[in-house]
């Protein structure tokens, strides 16, 4: 019995070593200079938010990552993002936060989605993909969901016409669409997608997502080695469930974004490991992918169980983004690597182990 | 030999070991003979290295180094020195590793990068290889390779190493001095067959 136990577990880390041993032969050639830290802004949030951009502080601390975080307190009861965040975004051009807390109704605007109308970060990125070691119904799942963030119905504008009868506006421009639009074909280009899926509902309504679709038409008559097709939201989310291998990259208006992002970060393996983003022409600000404003439950962060994958992962995308490409490999590796041995999980992935147990596995597996 | 060029070149070095996850900066000279020039040299390697607490830094004199590198080279990273050395151990370790023929490299400054073939760069071939058409274009590919990782295009350079790498592995078309008899055209036709 021990015998078999000990063969195994060499087999394991033999396994393990082949399938996470990443290696180039053709190395990155760096410019002199190119190791000088960068600053980045930290808006730890509510919630479980600081628990988790704590795991990240950690991680990058423990590789002596060349960033340095500008930690800014934001809450989601405050009124406006502070001025000094704003500038310190602009002045970093790269930031990484935790969920702030939206109150339903009320007329109180998210923080979240002030923070991206004032950067105009006009582009939200969420890669769903299944994870090595987490079984889920659907395997060969990898869809990187380009939701446009600016307008559409979260443009806020809504009205109560008499008492009891409010209208709510959804927006759509060509220039947003054109642009969230390009993105995505951009991003096909230069990440190797063979097809990007624009998901609308034109047949209801035929202006404000017609103007949507034929942005999109145009934009891929530009780029004749990437396929296009189009998808109604409705069949789009039955097909996600049932045959979720067909989609590549998905570009999608405001709302159908947040749905079909959170719905394919569901059968890939939750929303607690997927890494996502949200770009414009000037910043990025990188948070969990999907459900980004979710700042948990109040037993999750009483008992400190929050999964902090999700965070590191998209601190990995931040490390790209920078040019550290060596760092965004080794935190990835050593994250993949503590998913696939299985031993130190929070609750959502089926374990029971806290935030700070995930986080020390992580940091014994970096090398 | 300037304080200024070993000083710089020493800092690129760890700050490369830095960035690419590596371990170990192995200085090569040979100051017990030269002791003021590459007594510089070691100066410099040595006060840039302290600015660097995790990466190990040693020193070898460079007729040992050549010993070592035929005999043991698994115990060498990143190796910096000066020029002659340099272009010495680079070719050595090129030889070693699988020939002149594959080994990618570039040149770099603060404003510019320069990428050609690794070691031996200035070697035009001879008469043979140029009217039979028979050069080795993998070195090149692959440093074509760093330079779309220099200009920011990984997954181009993914995947024009992926399929440089699997011909290289699948061995049906090698020039002859990996022991083949294909055509720089053979191979370039089995890169492009493989980009599909």
């Amino acid at each position: 019995m021990a015998s078999t136990a000990r063969s195994s577990s060499t087999l394991l880390k033999r396994f393990l070593a082949t399938r996470l041993n990443q290696s180039r032969s053709v190395t990155y050639m760096p410019r002199p200079g190119d190791g000088a830290p960068r600053a980045v802004t930290l808006i730890p949030g509510d919630g479980i938010g600081p628990l988790v951009t704590g795991a990240v502080e950690q991680v990058m601390e423990a590789m002596h990552a060349p960033v340095y975080f500008e930690k800014f307190e934001v809450h989601g009861d405050m009124k406006a993002v502070p001025p000094a965040v704003i500038e310190s975004i602009r002045k970093n051009k790269v930031c990484l936060k935790g969920g702030l807390a939206t109150p339903m109704g009320g007329g109180v605007s998210s923080l979240n989605v002030q923070l991206r109308k004032e950067l105009d970060l006009y582009a939200s990125l969420v890669n769903c993909f299944n994870l090595p070691g987490i079984t889920t119904r659907h395997d060969n799942v990898d869809i990187v969901v380009i939701r446009e963030n600016t307008e559409g119905e979260y443009s806020g504008l809504e009205h109560e016409v008499v008492p009891g009868v409010v209208e709510s506006l959804k927006v759509i421009t060509k220039f947003c669409s054109e642009r969230i639009a390009k993105y995505a074909f951009e991003y096909a280009y230069l990440n190797n997608r063979k097809k990007v899926t624009a998901v609308h509902k034109a047949n209801i309504m035929k202006l404000a997502d017609g103007l949507f679709l034929e942005s999109c038409r145009e934009v891929a008559t530009k780029y004749p080695g990437i396929k296009y097709n189009e998808i109604i939201v409705d069949n789009c989310c039955m097909q996600l469930v049932s045959k979720p291998e067909q989609f590549d990259v998905m570009v999608t208006p405001n709302l159908y974004g947040n749905l079909v992002a959170n719905t394919a970060a569901g059968i890939a393996g939750g929303t607690g490991v997927m890494p996502g983003g949200n770009v414009g022409a000037e910043h990025a600000v990188f948070e969990q992918g999907a459900s980004a404003g979710n700042v948990g439950s109040g037993k999750e962060v009483e008992e400190k169980k929050a999964n902090p994958v999700a965070l590191l992962l998209s601190s990995a995308m931040m490390l790209r983004h920078l040019q550290f490409p060596a760092f965004a490999d080794r935190l990835e590796t050593a994250v993949k690597r503590v998913i696939l041995e299985g031993q130190y999980r929070t609750h959502d992935l089926g374990g029971t182990s806290s935030t700070q147990e995930v986080v020390d596995a992580v940091l014994d597996a970096l090398n | 030999m300037t304080k200024f060029c070993s000083e710089r070149i020493a800092k690129y070095a760890f700050e490369y070991a830095y960035l690419n996850n590596r371990k170990t900066v192995t200085a090569v000279h040979k100051a017990n003979i030269m002791k003021l020039a590459d007594g510089l040299f070691l100066e410099s390697c040595r006060q840039v290295a302290t600015k660097y607490p995790s990466i190990k830094y040693n020193e070898i004199i460079v007729d040992n180094c050549c010993m070592q590198l035929v005999s043991k080279p698994e115990q060498f990273n990143v190796m910096v020195t000066p020029n002659l050395y340099g272009n010495l151990v680079a070719n050595t370790a090129a030889g070693i590793a699988g020939g002149t023929g594959v080994m990618p490299g570039g040149n770099v400054g603060a404003d510019h990068a320069v990428f050609e073939q690794g070691a031996s760069a200035g070697n035009v071939g001879n008469e043979k290889l140029l009217e039979q058409k028979k050069a080795n274009p993998v070195a090149l590919l692959l440093s074509s390779a760093m330079m779309l990782r220099h200009l920011q295009f990984p997954s181009f350079a993914d995947r024009l190493e992926t399929a440089v790498k699997r011909v290289i592995s699948d061995g049906k078309y090698m020039t002859k001095d990996l022991g083949g008899a294909s055509t720089t055209q053979e191979v370039v036709d089995a890169v492009i067959a493989t980009l599909h």
